[in-house]
């Protein structure tokens, strides 16, 4: 049994701890969160152990690992105390608002032999692992070029006062939404070399970003065009999607369906033809022990829990890979020319990102 | 009285965008049926084909096709709402921007209620959260108010998250509510029906009503196909397949084929744009059915 506690109740905290507390393996053996109506609420009716003081809850009660999805700007500080307590730790992301804590803290985790993981998720969904598959076997031919979107219908007026709709405290488009089709490239490309035409722009909030474009550059020529909104009413969900070019063909991917045009002179790879080849989620993913939003929601905390169990420090989403995504996010907000001093004012922690 | 399921039950993912296979078709969907007339033209073409009953989230837009339903009542003297709640997008979007306790005050009555129940951020007591549950349940029935709703239930994603966190007694409250309050049965809609029948037979929730992907592929079937054939015929419940096609991965004659062999699922709910999409469904399901009980035919 791996002795688990979940820190941070919100929306993805309880989904994460509904799964982990369906996990055969998993003892979830304790709670933690500020709100005292939803940590009574879920002590009364579940027989969770619930703590609101998470350097009190380390200390009291015997654990193995921690799931930490607290508002982002909580979240170093909270890993370097789990990691102070040798627990293994999956943490939510983006991981580290600063670049150099996150690198720090992967290092930290490494030398420990402490599974660092971080809630990338797309990186479970079955149609993206494909993609990687395809791309790493050479089948598109040298890629050239990627477009990596994410739109979803997060803020439609003006309003909020949540941290998501704060900059300063990890949230916005950028961090919140862009983080995730930036982790796939990152992913499928490694990091950039270099950002430009950054454009992290308001639409409705008054502290953040919720529209996020790019272009980054990365080694021998291979560039990136990144087009996020979250401001978006025409989509039902958040719909994460990736097409890339390459010198054989082109692949379109997104969570749902994979779409993979290879040119005729070329050999197709297995189980796909030249011309046009549509594979589906129904054909790709494994079935999961319990389902709640995703498949790819559990994959990713089985995962984590399998690799706790053999200590593989080596996962796709370990916190060395989510560096690296903290890295490029850092490195777009430095290329984005300076807002309008109206949108941005008083946000020390910005300007200091700035540099 | 137990309520006699049809054999098929008309779904409305098709209506509101919602395509587990491909953005682009669920676009297409959505753009189709902006208008409700679009989406009552098919209502009626089920309705004419000898479809009763409509199983429906709690969208905004079916309090649209309930209006209509409610200006026509001869028309519609045979059609029956099975509702679905919540439409968990709706609170989703609203915990994320205001938290548990501002979602909750924006979709509870402004009658005072609220802050007497969440005075001084206390929590709450026994008796509060019943009231809570049944209070939300209430406000999204709203919208069927004169209207026959035989059978009222709860989303996957709300059971799977309770099944999770084992906060069982929610759904004795709910199918408690259910019962007293609309004379409905409860169904509960799941990803885990395994799990889930383990916890409703903990609770006292007898020969429920359940509704589940269940395809011949185990698309979706947490627990495995012979978790769901063993679940099934251990616990007694009424199963409603849905996803039987899996999303469009198995051909139409041979998903409903399998489904006639399983002598444990009562009902199908399936969704069709079309009034030839729905006619075929039905000849497919009785000749598969009609197959099975004369002849004993494996696919």
């Amino acid at each position: 049994m791996v002795r688990v506690a979940v820190v941070g109740l919100g929306k993805m905290g309880l989904s994460h701890l509904a799964m982990l507390n369906a996990h055969r393996d998993v003892e979830v053996a304790a709670v933690c969160d500020s709100s005292k109506f939803i940590l009574q609420g879920l002590a009364k009716y579940t027989g969770l152990v619930a703590y609101s003081d998470y350097a009190a809850m380390l200390r009291a009660v015997p654990l193995d690992a921690v799931l930490i999805a607290t508002p982002s700007a909580a979240h170093s500080a909270m890993v370097e105390a789990a990691l102070d307590a040798r627990l293994h730790v999956f943490c939510e992301k983006p991981f580290c608002l600063s670049p150099a804590t996150a690198v720090a803290l992967a290092a930290r985790a490494a030398d420990q032999s402490c599974v660092g993981q971080v809630g990338y998720h797309n990186r479970y969904v079955a149609s993206f692992a494909e993609a990687k598959r395809l791309v790493d076997a050479g089948a598109l031919g040298s890629v050239h070029h990627v477009l990596a979107e994410a739109y979803g219908p997060v803020v439609l007026k003006p309003k909020g006062s949540s941290w998501r709709t704060q900059r300063v405290e990890g949230g916005g488009c950028l961090y919140d939404y862009a983080a995730h089709p930036l982790n796939l490239v990152n992913w499928l490309f490694g990091e950039p070399q270099m950002a430009s035409g950054v454009v992290l722009n308001p639409i409705y909030s008054s502290n953040s970003d919720d529209e996020v474009y790019a272009t980054l550059h990365f080694e021998r020529g291979v560039s990136a065009q990144i087009s996020v909104n979250w401001s978006d009413p025409s989509v039902r969900k958040m719909t994460t999607r990736l097409t890339i070019w390459g010198s054989a063909g082109k692949l379109t991917v997104d969570r749902q369906e994979l779409q993979l045009f290879i040119r005729d002179e070329v050999i197709s790879p297995a189980g796909y033809r030249n011309g046009w080849s549509t594979l589906y989620t129904t054909e790709l993913t494994a079935e999961v022990d319990f389902y709640l939003r995703g498949e790819e929601y559990s994959a990713q905390l089985w995962a984590w829990i399998a690799a706790i169990n053999s200590r593989d420090l080596g996962g796709r989403n370990s916190f060395a890979a989510a560096a690296a995504t903290d890295r490029t996010l850092d490195m777009l907000v430095r290329a984005a020319p300076a807002q309008p001093v109206a949108q941005h004012a008083g946000s020390p922690l910005l300007n200091r990102m700035r540099g | 009285m137990v309520h006699h399921l049809d054999r098929l039950i008309f779904g409305d993912n098709q209506f509101f965008g919602v395509n587990h296979m491909s953005e682009e078709k669920a676009r297409a969907g959505a753009i189709r049926f902006q208008e409700t007339r679009a989406i009552m033209d098919v209502l009626d073409a089920a309705l004419e084909e000898g479809l009763r009953s409509f199983m429906c989230t709690t969208h905004d837009r079916v309090a649209d096709i309930c209006a209509v339903v409610r200006a026509n009542p001869s028309k519609y003297a045979q059609l029956q709402f099975y509702p679905c709640m919540p439409y968990a997008h709706k609170y989703a979007n609203a915990v994320t921007e205001d938290g548990y306790l501002g979602a909750l005050k924006r979709f509870l009555p402004d009658d005072g209620l609220l802050g007497t129940l969440f005075r001084g951020g206390k929590a709450l007591a026994t008796g509060q959260i019943e009231g809570l549950i049944t209070l939300l349940v209430d406000m999204e029935m709203k919208m069927f108010a004169g209207l026959p709703t035989p059978v009222v239930f709860l989303q996957n994603v709300v059971v799977d998250l309770l099944l999770g966190l084992k906060f069982k007694h929610a759904f004795r409250i709910f199918a408690d509510h259910v019962r007293a309050k609309y004379g409905a049965e409860p169904g509960f809609i799941t990803m885990n029906l395994p799990m889930l029948l383990d916890q409703l037979a903990g609770q006292g929730v007898n020969n429920p009503i359940v509704c589940a992907n269940m395809n011949m592929i185990g698309f979706r079937m947490s627990g495995g196909l012979e978790g769901y054939r063993a679940a099934l015929a251990t616990h007694r419940c009424r199963a409603i397949a849905m996803s039987v096609y899996a999303s469009g991965a198995i051909p139409a004659v041979d998903a409903l084929a399998w489904v006639a062999q399983q002598t444990n699922i009562e009902a199908v709910v399936f969704g069709a744009s079309s009034r030839a999409n729905i006619r075929n469904t039905i000849e497919l399901m009785s000749v598969a059915d009609k197959a099975h009980h004369e002849f004993g035919l494996a696919a």
